[in-house]
């Protein structure tokens, strides 16, 4: 058994980073990532609008009073940062939120839980945490950079926001300054604008990319056990105490990076539309 | 890949947490969503009551006004009775006072004609003597003719009558 134990290990890991894909290449669907998403999008829809249809202007139920208390809280954060009137940043922040969350929450589901079912259904390969794939994550902050650019034309005008390309994080006085500083201007707001969606989706991806990978080291501890083995009462306990552990740690990191996915996307916006 | 211990060991780390978390972190979410119930509902019947008080303040209020408006009406009748009580009472007044002084007046008047009745007999009576003792050209004899001149001066004073 020792013997096997890297090879099985490597196949493990490499088994379980693997996505259930459709296409090749470019054109390679996650299916399993669309699924989940989809999944908890409607979930997230049907709770929300659920208790939005049954919202009662008298003593509130406790779902009720949960997700009151969820959209205040971003509702509040919203109106702290985002200064311009806009109806569309709280509800997109709300949703952001909650389905960011909801995502990294399929993180703390046991790891082969999952793949295990759908192994014997016949899928072969499923990932189960839509933003431990990157396509998610860009995807949703390629969304948030197109919101920037609109939000930006929005509050300045076309010309306001393209002038702002030039002039704008370097300011100069005098129109020989002006054009001398243009192109750093233009170089560095290119930059700028380039990173934001990048470091968004990383940020994210990196985070539970990482926490799903180390489920999945854990999860080797016990990899092949067998009763004969005496190793294995030993590793058993240390993988229930370290899953334990990184499971419960891990709550904290899924909230987080939920938090500062819905917040950098709020900030983002309330700069783009105030005026450099 | 099927059902293994690492998968029995994931489930049990997962229902470890689910179990901290429904130890630690449930209590205080359910008991700031019941806080929050709490206060809402508080609030509505605060709310409540505090229009019921209201209609009820105005309500009072209502008939309060209109027992005032009444009491006023019925004040306002009295003054009025009152008034006319009084003009009444003091035109009666006013014509026994000025029958009384009527009456006054007449005795006075009839009085003084009876004074002046009496004065005139008596002026009369004497210039009647006084014609007569011209007439009869001479002294006529208050003595002798007492009863005549009496007689005479009654006779005057009931013609006068």
């Amino acid at each position: 058994m020792a013997a096997e134990g890297p090879h099985d290990m490597t196949g493990y890991i490499k088994h379980h980073l693997e996505h259930l894909s459709s296409g090749e290449g470019f054109y390679a669907l996650h299916l399993d990532s669309i699924f989940f998403k989809l999944l908890l999008s409607l979930v997230f829809i049907l709770i929300f609008i659920g208790v939005a249809r049954r919202a009662t202007a008298g003593v509130p139920g406790k779902l009720q009073c949960f997700v009151e208390m969820v959209v205040e809280f971003v509702d509040g954060l919203v109106k702290e940062t985002f200064h311009g009137r806009s109806t569309f940043i709280a509800p997109l922040a709300i949703t952001i939120f909650c389905l960011v969350f909801m995502m990294n929450f399929m993180d703390m589901l046991p790891v082969d839980l999952l793949p295990a079912a759908a192994h014997h259904v016949g899928i072969g390969h499923l990932r189960i945490v839509p933003t431990a794939d990157l396509s998610t994550t860009l995807g949703m902050s390629i969304c948030v950079f197109f919101l920037i650019q609109y939000y930006g034309i929005k509050h300045k005008g076309l010309v306001g926001f393209l002038t702002e390309f030039v002039t704008a994080p370097f300011h100069a006085e005098g129109m020989v300054m002006k054009i001398l500083l243009a192109p750093a201007n233009l170089l560095l707001r290119l930059i700028e604008e380039a990173v934001r969606p990048v470091s968004l989706s990383l940020r994210l991806f990196g985070n539970m990319y990482a926490g799903e990978l180390i489920f999945i080291l854990i999860a080797c501890m016990t990899l092949g056990a067998s009763t004969s083995s005496g190793m294995t009462y030993v590793m058993a306990p240390l993988q229930f105490i370290s899953g334990f552990v990184w499971t419960a740690f891990h709550v904290l990191v899924i909230t987080l990076q939920a938090f500062i996915f819905m917040m950098l996307t709020v900030v983002y916006l309330s700069m783009a539309a105030e005026h450099h | 890949m099927s059902i293994t211990i690492t998968l029995l060991i994931q489930g049990l780390a997962f229902f470890a947490v689910a179990w901290l978390v429904m130890q630690f972190g449930w209590p205080s979410i359910m008991s700031a969503i019941e806080t929050r119930q709490k206060k809402i509902a508080e609030g509505l019947a605060a709310a409540d009551r505090g229009q019921k008080d209201l209609d009820d303040a105005r309500a009072n209020a209502h008939e309060i006004v209109k027992e005032a408006r009444n009491k006023a009406t019925q004040i306002v009748d009295q003054a009025n009775r009152r008034s006319n009580e009084m003009v009444e009472d003091a035109k009666g007044v006013a014509i026994a006072e000025g029958e009384r002084l009527i009456s006054v007046a007449r005795a006075d008047v009839s009085s003084e004609a009876g004074r002046a009745r009496a004065a005139l007999t008596q002026e009369v009576a004497s210039l009647v003597v006084a014609g007569a003792s011209q007439l009869l050209k001479r002294e006529v004899d208050a003595k002798a003719h007492a009863d005549l001149l009496s007689e005479l001066s009654a006779r005057i004073t009931a013609e006068a009558r």
